[in-house]
């Protein structure tokens, strides 16, 4: 069931320049566990959709099947969404994008959706450059069909159950970054001074941008031995750099101690500014990322913030040469060549 | 008779004493040829000539899954009747260039047919027939002498004996350097050599040959502005011309050609003058699955789009198009089927898809069908599918075969409509929902089963819904209530019985005095139809006609078949797909559909229709006459 919120607020809730309040950017009540790491990443997309005053009904919402695939009902009601079939949302996204490049496509997967089932579909999304923000909620479990082990699960973890994780893990930044992935990040649903940038840089990224956000479990992998439960990660998170995202018109004020930054400039016009955190840090660098990722992940740490950027990147449709107007919005006379072409054709079998 | 081989000493025709065929513009040319060694391009030129002396002719290109060195045969018929079908049987010519099918080749003449052969090597004693006749010529030591090139002496092969047949045949000369011109536009440098190739062929068929044959072609006017084209290419241009702007596709055989095509004419066709940018999207897909969810994303967000695949493919599409159907986008499919079970025949035709597709995906679903017969059909449903897609929101398939997607046919030239419309269907424009109280998706407000839909984008606060293939109510809300689900999935049964509507009606054709037999069929069977009649016919039986275009089936279909005392339902596949749709969908008895079914990968052709009418027709009038007698 689906229930639908109250749409009663404070009458004095900050409004954006749209002159929305976040409430017009929730969606239904959320039916996942209470404490669900999914329920964070609704909230935090609120946020950034709200602080960015992005026009509700220009976002498409895309999903496959499973616990994260529900999460956009949980938001941004004014725009369509479509839950499609289990790890099949990077085609049905790529058909949308090919019909409407106007439309932010803003895409939720699950582990189970992007790393089992979608792994092919996974990775030729990210080949084909797709303009869209892709976000695996990784808990690495299957929380819908109640605890299996997910392929994202570290191998050697027991889930809730006592089964061990007998094979390797299955890491989607990794992936990402060496199929040519233009935005790459990974963070943490609990994590929101983190994640909120990040989405809105992703949201601002011209091109494929990717975010892995370990988001636990609470029912079926929270407990202790698991790599991805709340405290594991609090405990082990190492973060390389802190982002802020500041909006074109904004000066830059970052809430970070001043130290070491970058600013990168994104295709709007808008900044995000990069804290580094450690020397080695350069997130143009995507081989450098995915050694930096391996490195801390053998030391059972679990590195987060933004890999890799590229700013300039083209996609899809540069690459394609399509037309500015979106395909879905020409008419019969842009699209059907008439009769009189049909001459020279037929002519042409004769 | 001329005598004396110079170049292989071997006697190039061997004067049997067998009877001679006669036959102007009434035989079958058979091609036995290597495949990979460019032989279809001259098979094809050869047929193209007929056509260009305004003969009727079909060409069948029989060939292996296989890239180079396996056989491959090309059948041509020449029929002024237009009879046009796979003929069967022998042929009055064979031109065997491939010793590995040699003996086979042999067999495969006429009595008092011709073999045209390569002499270069000496026949074996084993393929000595007396009733045919040989014409041998030392095609190898010909290109020998003549090409240094090794790739030219096995390409030139191929026109070296399109020349000959040029003599044999009383073909125009004139005719094929004209072909070899149009084909090389733009290579101007391989025009020369070709024709020298034909020339070639041409004066020594003349001069160790009796030309012309007993079998030959004389010029005639009886194409009627027909032309020559391929299923998949007219589809491909229906689609062009239905609107079609997203492609997602796997190549699979034999529909690779439908996307192909579809890129070919879209960059002639679809190019924005203005800025020279696209007004398409084409993506070769990872996997079929992927193929067919780009086109439902597509579809979803309000373009017309299509992919293109064949049996295996439909297999693994058919959770998406049950997707489709349940959460009602629409998408255009061209399944060019082909033999199966699974791998089956990959390049042999068949009408074996018919109730996997009519029923594609787990559940309960029924899917929109079209079946059409020719190149200039599958133009025409290629783009009336997509209307049929968009008014009734849903998956509508063209069922299509190898043998119409593939193979050249003479066919009425393609025609569009100016004056025509795309029916873009129930779509609610941003004025429109705010003239409406409350919006629901799957609110039947016509009462005809189709809602109305809105596309992202429309409005900032109406319309918008969440697509799912899960259970919803009335408003697009996640449901788990029975009664809600019921009335979800009777409401899309009668928008399926408002499609009967809005699809093309069956084709009937009835004497005067309605016959006792009725032929029921679909798609390609057709080509073999008016000859199976005519064949009848000097048998003395009749038989009224319907064919299927459509699932759903219109109201006509079961008034014909109550009509007619015997009906045999003449079909491509083993088990009956479509007697067992007829009975299941118009709870027909069984019994009164009998079914005829070819299902050897070959086009079906009019002997075997009439074959098993007859056989029936007899068992039956046995049967009778033993139940008189009883009684």
């Amino acid at each position: 069931m689906s229930f639908e919120k109250s749409k009663f607020h404070h009458p004095r809730l900050a409004v954006n320049d749209l002159g929305l309040t976040y409430r017009d950017y929730e969606g239904a009540l959320s039916t996942l566990c209470a404490g669900c790491g999914h329920d964070s990443i609704t909230s935090a997309l609120v946020q950034a959709c709200h602080e960015l005053s992005i026009e509700p009904h220009k976002v498409a919402k895309m999903s496959g099947i499973g616990c994260s695939s529900k999460a956009p009902n949980y938001y941004l009601n004014k725009a369509h969404g479509f839950n499609s079939v289990h790890g099949r949302m990077p085609s049905v996204t790529t058909g949308a994008n090919m019909a409407n490049h106007e439309l932010l496509y803003l895409a939720m997967s699950g582990d189970g959706d992007s790393a089992s089932i979608g792994l092919g579909q996974f990775a030729h999304v990210v080949r084909r450059q797709l303009n869209m923000v892709y976000i695996v909620a990784n808990n690495g479990v299957y929380g819908l069909t109640k605890g299996q082990l997910a392929a994202t699960a570290d191998k050697g973890v027991k889930n809730k159950a006592g089964d061990l994780s007998l094979f390797n893990d299955i890491d989607l930044c990794v992936m990402a970054l060496q199929l040519g992935a233009t935005f790459v990040a990974r963070s943490f649903s609990g994590d929101k001074h983190q994640l909120v940038p990040l989405l809105k840089a992703a949201m601002n990224h011209q091109g494929f941008a990717f975010i892995d956000i370990i988001s636990p479990c609470v029912t079926f992998n929270n407990h202790a031995g698991s790599t991805r439960s709340y405290d594991y990660v609090f405990e082990h998170m190492i973060t390389e750099a802190i982002a802020d995202y500041i909006p074109v018109k904004h000066e830059i004020s970052s809430n970070c101690a001043a130290g070491d930054y970058e600013d990168v400039c994104l295709h709007n016009g808008s900044t995000m500014r990069i804290h580094k955190l450690q020397e080695s840090y350069d997130c143009h660098n995507a081989m450098q990322a995915v050694v930096d990722i391996e490195q801390h992940k053998n030391r059972g740490e679990i590195l987060t913030g933004l890999f890799y950027i590229d700013p300039h990147a083209t996609h899809f449709h540069g690459i394609n040469n399509t037309s500015e107007q979106p395909l879905n919005q020409l008419k019969q006379k842009d699209l059907c060549p008439g009769e009189h072409k049909l001459h020279s054709i037929n002519d042409s079998f004769r | 008779m001329k005598t004396a081989n110079l170049l292989s000493g071997e006697s190039p025709m061997n004067a049997s004493n067998s009877a001679i065929i006669n036959a102007v513009n009434d035989f079958v040319v058979r091609f036995a040829n290597t495949n990979g060694t460019g032989s279809a391009s001259a098979n094809n030129m050869f047929a193209k000539a007929i056509l260009r002396m305004g003969i009727p002719v079909s060409a069948k290109n029989i060939f292996p899954s296989n890239i180079q060195g396996m056989p491959t045969w090309y059948e041509v018929r020449i029929n002024e009747n237009n009879f046009l079908a796979r003929r069967g049987g022998q042929a009055e010519l064979v031109v065997a260039m491939n010793a590995q099918s040699m003996t086979e080749d042999v067999a495969s003449v006429h009595s008092g047919g011709f073999l045209l052969y390569d002499s270069s090597k000496p026949l074996a004693e084993t393929m000595q027939r007396a009733d045919i006749h040989y014409l041998g010529m030392p095609i190898s030591t010909i290109c020998l002498k003549e090409y240094n090139d090794p790739r030219h002496r096995q390409l030139f092969k191929n026109v070296i004996y399109v020349g000959a047949l040029a003599a044999l045949l009383a073909i125009d000369f004139k005719v094929l350097t004209s072909l070899v011109s149009e084909q090389f536009k733009g290579k101007e440098k391989l025009i020369s050599p070709n024709i020298h190739a034909l020339e070639l062929g041409f004066q020594y068929a003349n001069q160790y040959f009796n030309c012309p044959l007993s079998i030959r072609v004389e010029a005639r006017e009886l194409l009627n502005n027909r032309i020559m084209i391929d299923g998949n290419t007219a589809s491909a241009l229906g689609a062009i011309y239905g609107g079609a702007t997203v492609v997602g596709w796997y190549p699979i055989t034999p529909s690779t050609s439908v996307v192909e095509q579809f890129a070919h004419y879209c960059e002639r066709l679809r190019i924005n003058p203005a800025t020279g940018k696209k007004n398409f999207a084409i993506v070769q897909a990872e996997d079929e699955l992927a193929a067919i969810g780009m086109a439902i994303g597509a579809g979803w967000n309000g373009a017309r789009a299509f992919t293109a695949t064949s049996g295996p493919g439909v297999s693994l599409m058919s959770e998406f198009l049950g997707l489709a159907y349940f959460a009602e986008i629409p998408v255009v499919l061209i399944d060019v089927q082909r033999a199966g079970p699974s791998t089956g025949m990959p390049t042999r035709t068949q009408q074996a898809d018919v109730l996997c597709c009519a029923y594609a995906s787990h559940g309960d679903t029924k899917q929109v069908l079209l079946f059409p017969e020719s190149p200039t059909e599958c133009f025409e449903f290629s783009a009336t599918a997509f209307d049929l897609a968009d008014q009734l929101q849903t998956p509508v398939i063209i069922m299509s075969d190898l043998d119409l997607g593939m193979n050249d046919h003479l066919t009425a030239e393609l025609h569009w409509d100016d004056e025509r419309n795309y029916q873009l269907g129930k779509v609610l424009t941003a004025q429109q929902l705010d003239e409406i109280t409350r919006y629901g998706r799957y609110l039947d407000v016509d009462d005809d089963g189709i809602c109305y839909r809105t596309l992202p984008g429309t409005h900032p606060d109406k319309g918008a819904f969440f697509t799912r293939g899960t259970s919803r109510n009335r408003y697009a809300g996640y449901t788990e209530k029975s009664e809600d689900y019921v009335d979800n999935m009777q409401r899309l049964s009668k928008k399926f019985n408002t499609a009967k509507q809005l699809v093309p009606s069956a084709e009937i054709h009835q004497g005067e005095i309605t016959a006792q037999i009725g032929l029921v069929y679909y798609g390609t069977s057709s080509h073999a139809i008016n000859e199976a009649l005519h064949q009848l016919k000097q048998q003395g039986l009749t038989a009224d006609t319907l064919r299927i275009k459509a699932f759903p089936f219109g109201d006509e279909v079961p008034r014909f078949i109550d009509k007619h005392s015997q009906i045999f339902v003449i079909e491509q596949n083993r088990d009956g797909q479509m007697r067992t749709l007829l009975s299941n969908e118009l709870t027909i008895d069984p019994a009164r559909l009998q079914p005829i079914l070819n299902f050897d990968g070959l086009p079906l052709t009019s002997l075997f229709i009439v074959d098993n009418v007859l056989n029936a027709t007899a068992i039956n009038t046995t049967k009778k006459i033993v139940k008189q007698q009883v009684s």
